[in-house]
């Protein structure tokens, strides 16, 4: 235990005595958690539609109104040929085409029957899906309009019609930050626990000093126990400062309990310092540290969840994600933050990345040698 | 356990990487307790992979070696308590102070600065007034000095010094060695390796170790002293041309640059005059010279060329 203490007091005389990195643990994660969220968000606003209209009639009017006037579109031409318009699709000024063929609201009024054409730029996919759904959704509006305004109400009218209505559960108002924020603090957290110690280990090779603590009756563990304790407690603190922001600045209130919250941090922390430490226990140079964290980071983050779904994953990158401990952190996160699941509803996901706590962390201990 | 020697070294060998580079040839050696031991020899002759042998750091190929009489390999943790050790690179922690370091390497080995003030008050009085500086901000002397006294805080039984004046300035070299002596008078063994042949006679006994292989092992005064020829220190204007000129003379046995003159050895009798009208032919001028007494650095030549 006395080696231990010492160790760690000059770990920590280390770390505060660092000032520029202590600031950008601290600073970093609280600027882009108030940042990011802000950015990375879900809804598509500012879609570029060009209308080629050859009818300009005023039901070719109204519909145009109607799709500006929802906010997602912006009307940047107005043409007479389709020809025109896929011009300004080719310029990337437009990413959308709707096409009012001649005669719209002739044949609408007569014959009950017209069609419209959208040609979509699919280079931006989500925006190009969501655009299209959009504006399906607001011509199907329309006609539901026209139908009423048309069809006199009687008996007879219509056929049966089912209406949905829906319910969000646990984020009611399908705020994206309600989900954007929790998964990014798990983030935030993975990097700055998996960065800082798979520099540390390495850092100490590339000065000399692993060899004095080589010679010196150090036990392994110790010294491993003696790096990972201080980055659990800087992580700790992050994440505390990160659940404070979303407190103060998204009003994020966790509706389970903090204490399980934490809990499940504390052992995700030991599980990702023991990852940054078993590779700094691989490697001779920060250089190489840092590329290595950093293909893992990219894994970590791009299948951890919080961008694409992992229940829309292939089979094969499910079964990765599942050694992936940053998808249980993002969903434990969410499961109490927005569900408020209390102990028993996380425990498979504690379980898990316990487990990897303890390999990765006695693998560590293992894999780092004092003499070869 | 107790042996007669500080350090016992057996047929100890190591090869590196796959062409199986041969960096410790069979080495043999031992250090009598109390002793100022070097090991001397260029630069990648084989010096600091005995060390970290020797250190518990490297694993013997094959060979045993003996620390105190415990075993490198077999009896590591045990090494590893009484010995001191400072690796050839300046390895304490920069950006903590003079004081934190010291304070850290005596608690790393259940000590206390307190209990072994005396081992190194002579040292750490010089560096004293900068306690509270960063080790990474000192000069080149001071870090050995602070270097020395982390590996003396916790009383080792044997000090292992690699190279610990390379880089360093003379007059703080000189110092250095000043202080290792007065070590010894503390019943410490110090083994100390070195690229500087002038360093070599203040030591006890030294070893002339050259690619891996020791070539003698001996006081450095008995070195000199079998030195068999007379030797000659030779001087003239133009250094090249004396030498060309030099080894071309029939009776030269042997002839290289030796800082300003060049150290020449002869076959059999040798005439001063003779010598100097053949270098004046030669056109050289400016010519002296003058017997001198070998060096360890001539020895060591000497035994390269054998």
């Amino acid at each position: 235990m006395r080696t231990i203490r010492f160790l760690l007091e000059k770990e920590f005389r280390q770390i505060f005595r660092n000032k520029a990195i202590l600031l950008l643990i601290i600073i970093m994660p609280v600027m882009q958690l108030i940042i990011l969220p802000l950015a990375a968000n879900y809804e598509v606003k500012n879609i570029n539609l060009a209308v080629v209209d050859h009818d300009h009639s005023s039901y070719s009017q109204k519909l145009i109104s109607k799709i500006t006037a929802s906010g997602y579109f912006k009307l940047t031409g107005y043409n007479a040929s389709f020809k025109e318009g896929m011009k300004l699709i080719e310029a990337d000024k437009a990413d959308l085409i709707l096409e009012i063929p001649h005669g719209f609201e002739r044949n609408l009024v007569r014959e009950n029957h017209q069609q419209l054409f959208i040609v979509v730029n699919a280079i931006n996919g989500v925006k190009a899906n969501l655009g299209g759904a959009y504006l399906g959704s607001i011509i199907r509006d329309f006609n539901n309009d026209i139908r009423l305004q048309l069809l006199p109400v009687s008996k007879f009218s219509g056929a049966a019609v089912i209406e949905i209505s829906s319910s969000n559960l646990f984020n009611p108002l399908m705020k994206y930050k309600f989900f954007m924020v929790p998964g990014i603090l798990a983030i935030l957290v993975t990097m700055i626990g998996g960065f800082l110690s798979a520099l540390n280990i390495v850092k100490e090779k590339e000065f000399g000093t692993i060899e004095q603590i080589n010679v010196s009756p150090i036990r392994k563990h110790h010294f491993i126990l003696g790096k990972l304790i201080p980055f659990w407690v800087l992580g700790n603190v992050v994440f505390t400062l990160g659940l404070l922001v979303s407190w103060l600045i998204y009003g994020i209130e966790p509706l389970g309990n903090l204490l399980v919250l934490y809990l499940f941090a504390s052992v995700f922390l030991l599980a990702i310092l023991g990852f940054g430490l078993l590779i700094s226990t691989f490697c001779d140079t920060q250089q190489q540290a840092m590329f290595i964290m950093f293909f893992f980071m990219m894994i970590f983050i791009l299948m951890g969840g919080l961008f694409t779904s992992i229940d829309s994953m292939p089979d094969w990158a499910k079964i990765v994600s599942r050694f992936n401990p940053v998808s249980y952190l993002i969903e434990v996160m969410r499961m109490v933050i927005l569900k408020g699941s209390g102990l028993r509803d996380i425990l498979p996901q504690l379980g898990t990345v316990g487990v990897f706590a303890i390999v990765l962390n006695a693998w560590a201990v293992w894999n780092y040698k004092k003499r070869n | 356990m107790s042996s007669a020697f500080a350090i016992e070294v057996n047929e100890l060998r190591k090869t590196y990487g796959k062409e199986q580079l041969v960096a410790v040839d069979d080495v043999s050696f031992h250090v009598n307790k109390g002793e100022l031991f070097g090991l001397i020899g260029p630069d990648g002759a084989g010096k600091t992979s005995i060390f970290r042998m020797l250190t518990t750091l490297l694993l013997p190929e094959k060979g045993t070696a003996k620390i105190d009489g415990y075993d490198v390999v077999a009896d590591y943790k045990q090494i590893r308590k009484t010995i001191g050790y400072m690796p050839g690179r300046f390895s304490l922690y920069p950006d903590l102070t003079i004081e934190e370091n010291l304070r850290f390497f005596a608690t790393v080995f259940g000590t206390t600065i307190a209990q072994n003030y005396h081992l190194i008050e002579d040292i750490y009085v010089q560096i004293q007034p900068f306690k509270n500086r960063r080790a990474g901000k000192l000069s080149g002397g001071m870090k050995q000095k602070l270097a020395l006294c982390c590996a003396l805080i916790h009383k080792p039984t044997v000090l292992f010094l690699d190279e610990p004046t390379t880089g360093v300035d003379p007059v703080s070299r000189k110092e250095f060695w000043e202080m290792l002596k007065r070590l010894k008078a503390q019943d410490i063994t110090i083994l100390v390796s070195t690229p500087y042949m002038d360093e070599a006679t203040l030591c006890d006994r030294i070893a002339l170790i050259q690619n891996g292989k020791i070539l003698s092992i001996n006081t450095p005064q008995n070195m000199i002293q079998q030195y068999p020829e007379q030797l000659y220190a030779i001087k003239a204007d133009q250094m090249y041309e004396l030498i060309k000129a030099l080894r071309k003379y029939p009776e030269v046995m042997d002839c290289y640059a030796f800082g300003e003159y060049a150290h020449v050895s002869f076959n059999g009798s040798f005439e001063d005059n003779k010598l100097k009208t053949y270098l004046k032919a030669e056109g050289l001028t400016q010519i002296e010279i003058k017997p001198v007494p070998p060096t360890i650095e001539d020895y060591f030549i000497k035994l390269l060329k054998n």
